[in-house]
């Protein structure tokens, strides 16, 4: 280098914009910023939840591929999009899941998750929920059975129902779990204990990971670490997630106060189940939630108290998934009521 | 132009040209709600056929004996004993199918597809060719009717007529035997004969230029 220095000075008008986001590198964020939740679950589960969530993101990434081009387009896979869809629904699902669903999972969730309403920006829904409402309908014995974690063996075997031939039943792993359970796991998540048991579980060990459940729900703090990276990058917006929160914590703290003994603290509400995982990654899908601040605020507590009111009153143990499609369908409608307002001009007929 | 070419048969046209369950898209709410095993659609899509054969071929026989005002209120009554016939007739050929059906047997009357071709082709035609419709058009709805019960019992129960396909391990897809399986089903359907058309149309389009005038509905 010569000792000249040269310095360059742009002289622009506003808007001085530098560096714009674009979707893949957005998308490419998110799936950096799930990557330490699927080494989290690989660390908890082992073999099986890497199995798992490799088999989820490939088939998501190949169908798209594939159907892309079988209908003449370029291949879309490039923007990361199907690849997020793919490991947010191997995260959906339980570690020992058989991988012939799981790959019929990801099928749903891009072909009429996705592509059938035009491709990434078009979805009404979010393709993983959709994948996985599709399994929970059709196989749901099998998406309700949970693994132990931390088992001894983990990365030496896999768990029995991993490698079901197709179309066939998963084989019984009670046996299985007996032998490799390291306390009294029962097979049954925190919420299920409690619903159907009432056993309640203490929620601070769970927010540090101690419980059973789907692969990639468990490490609280490792949710609300990975979505803080993308709100601090400006690739989230946070209205989303605090407001789907606060909605639970409302909801599950006025039903709490109305009968202490059968519905449970805030608190369990909050670090059980898939809520924190749905309200970081799955409720902020940019493409399914409204667009402006007021609409988020809606959209979010309405998907929390949703939330809460399946699990306190609904058949179902977790009612997180149900509460985002729901969310998601009324979202075009939310953005209708709440239009932005252009400087001094009057508030639009209908909006609130 | 379009002159010369001859009025489409009446059967082969409503068992495949404008078939009613993937063309007209008629009678959607027993096509959506027995269809779970390929038994019931079958005998549910024969008891509609035979309901559509009497009841075209006695609309055609009175129809310049009605008057314009009080036809649609004539038509019903006839499909209506037409209905009841066909119950009676199930209950006494098989109670198992009776009560798989249930209320969908009496509730043909209100089956769209049979008021529409009493209006669009009996009030207009003679008897033989009424009643030729009727049937066409009766077993293309059979015809709708098993494909969907097809995929449903296949991959819902892995039966199919009750016999099992895939051995005593096979994992059963609940969902294709609860509503939304019919919804699929029908998608999914609905998207193989759109295909099939789609390419037909393309080859007219690009091979014939002779245009086959579609039906007239009134």
């Amino acid at each position: 280098m010569s000792g000249v220095t040269t310095t360059i000075i742009e002289v622009r008008t506003s808007p001085h914009l530098h560096g714009p986001l674009s979707v893949d590198m957005i998308m490419r964020n998110v799936v950096y910023a799930m990557l330490p939740l699927a080494a989290f679950s690989v660390w908890q589960f082992g073999l099986s939840a890497l199995v798992l969530l490799a088999t989820t993101t490939a088939g998501c990434v190949l169908a798209e591929h594939i159907l892309c081009r079988a209908n003449g387009n370029a291949s879309t896979v490039n923007d990361y999009s199907a690849a997020i869809t793919g490991l947010l629904l191997g995260l959906t699902l339980p570690p020992g899941f058989p991988l012939w669903m799981a790959l019929l999972g990801s099928l749903v969730a891009i072909a009429p998750g996705k592509l059938l309403f035009g491709g990434l920006g078009s979805n009404v829904f979010n393709p993983a929920l959709v994948g996985r409402a599709f399994l929970q309908a059709a196989f749901p014995v099998a998406i309700t059975t949970y693994t132990p974690t931390l088992a001894k063996a983990r990365f030496a075997e896999f768990v029995p129902t991993t490698w079901t031939m197709p179309l066939m039943k998963p084989p019984p792993i009670a046996d299985w779990i007996s032998q490799v359970r390291v306390d009294g796991f029962t097979g049954a998540t925190p919420l299920v204990l409690q619903k159907f048991d009432h056993i309640y579980t203490d929620p601070w060990p769970m927010f540090w990971g101690q419980r059973a459940g789907s692969s990639g729900e468990i490490p609280g703090f490792l949710i609300l670490l990975c979505g803080a990276y993308l709100v601090f990058r400006h690739m989230m917006d946070w209205r989303i997630p605090v407001a789907m929160l606060s909605g639970a914590v409302a909801a599950a703290a006025g039903f709490h106060l109305l009968d202490p003994a059968r519905y449970p603290d805030p608190l369990f509400m909050l670090f059980t189940g898939g809520l924190l995982l749905g309200a970081t990654f799955m409720a902020t899908d940019p493409v399914a939630s409204p667009v402006t601040p007021r609409g988020m605020w809606i959209y979010g507590v309405l998907m929390g108290v949703l939330t809460i009111l399946i699990r306190n009153l609904g058949g179902l143990a977790e009612g997180v998934m149900c509460a985002i499609l729901l969310g998601n369908a009324l979202s075009p409608l939310i953005d209708r009521l709440t239009p932005p307002r252009p400087y001094g001009a009057r508030k639009p007929e209908g909006a609130i | 132009m379009s002159t010369t070419t001859t009025p489409p048969n009446p059967f082969l046209n409503g068992l495949w040209r404008q078939n009613p369950t993937f063309v007209q898209i008629l009678g959607m709410c027993p096509t959506l709600a027995i269809t779970n095993s390929v038994r019931n659609a079958i005998a549910m899509g024969l008891a509609t056929a035979f309901v559509l054969v009497i009841s075209n071929g006695l609309i055609a026989a009175i129809r310049k004996h009605v008057p314009k005002q009080v036809r649609i209120a004539t038509y019903i009554a006839i499909i209506a004993t037409a209905v009841t016939v066909t119950d009676y007739l199930v209950k006494a050929i098989s109670i198992p199918v009776y009560k798989a059906l249930g209320p969908f047997i009496p509730l043909i009357v209100a089956n769209c597809l049979v008021l529409e071709r009493a209006e669009a082709f009996a009030a207009k035609k003679p008897v033989i060719p009424s009643m030729m419709d009727g049937a066409g058009m009766g077993l293309g709805f059979a015809f709708g009717l098993t494909c969907l019960g097809t995929v449903r019992e296949v991959l819902g129960a892995g039966t199919f007529l009750s016999i099992p396909l895939f051995g005593p391990n096979f994992e059963p897809w609940v969902l294709f035997l609860l509503p939304p399986g019919g919804f699929i089903s029908l998608a999914i359907w609905l998207l193989v004969f759109a295909t099939f058309r789609e390419r037909k149309q393309r080859q007219l389009q690009a091979g014939l230029t002779e245009i086959q005038p579609a039906e007239v509905r009134s």
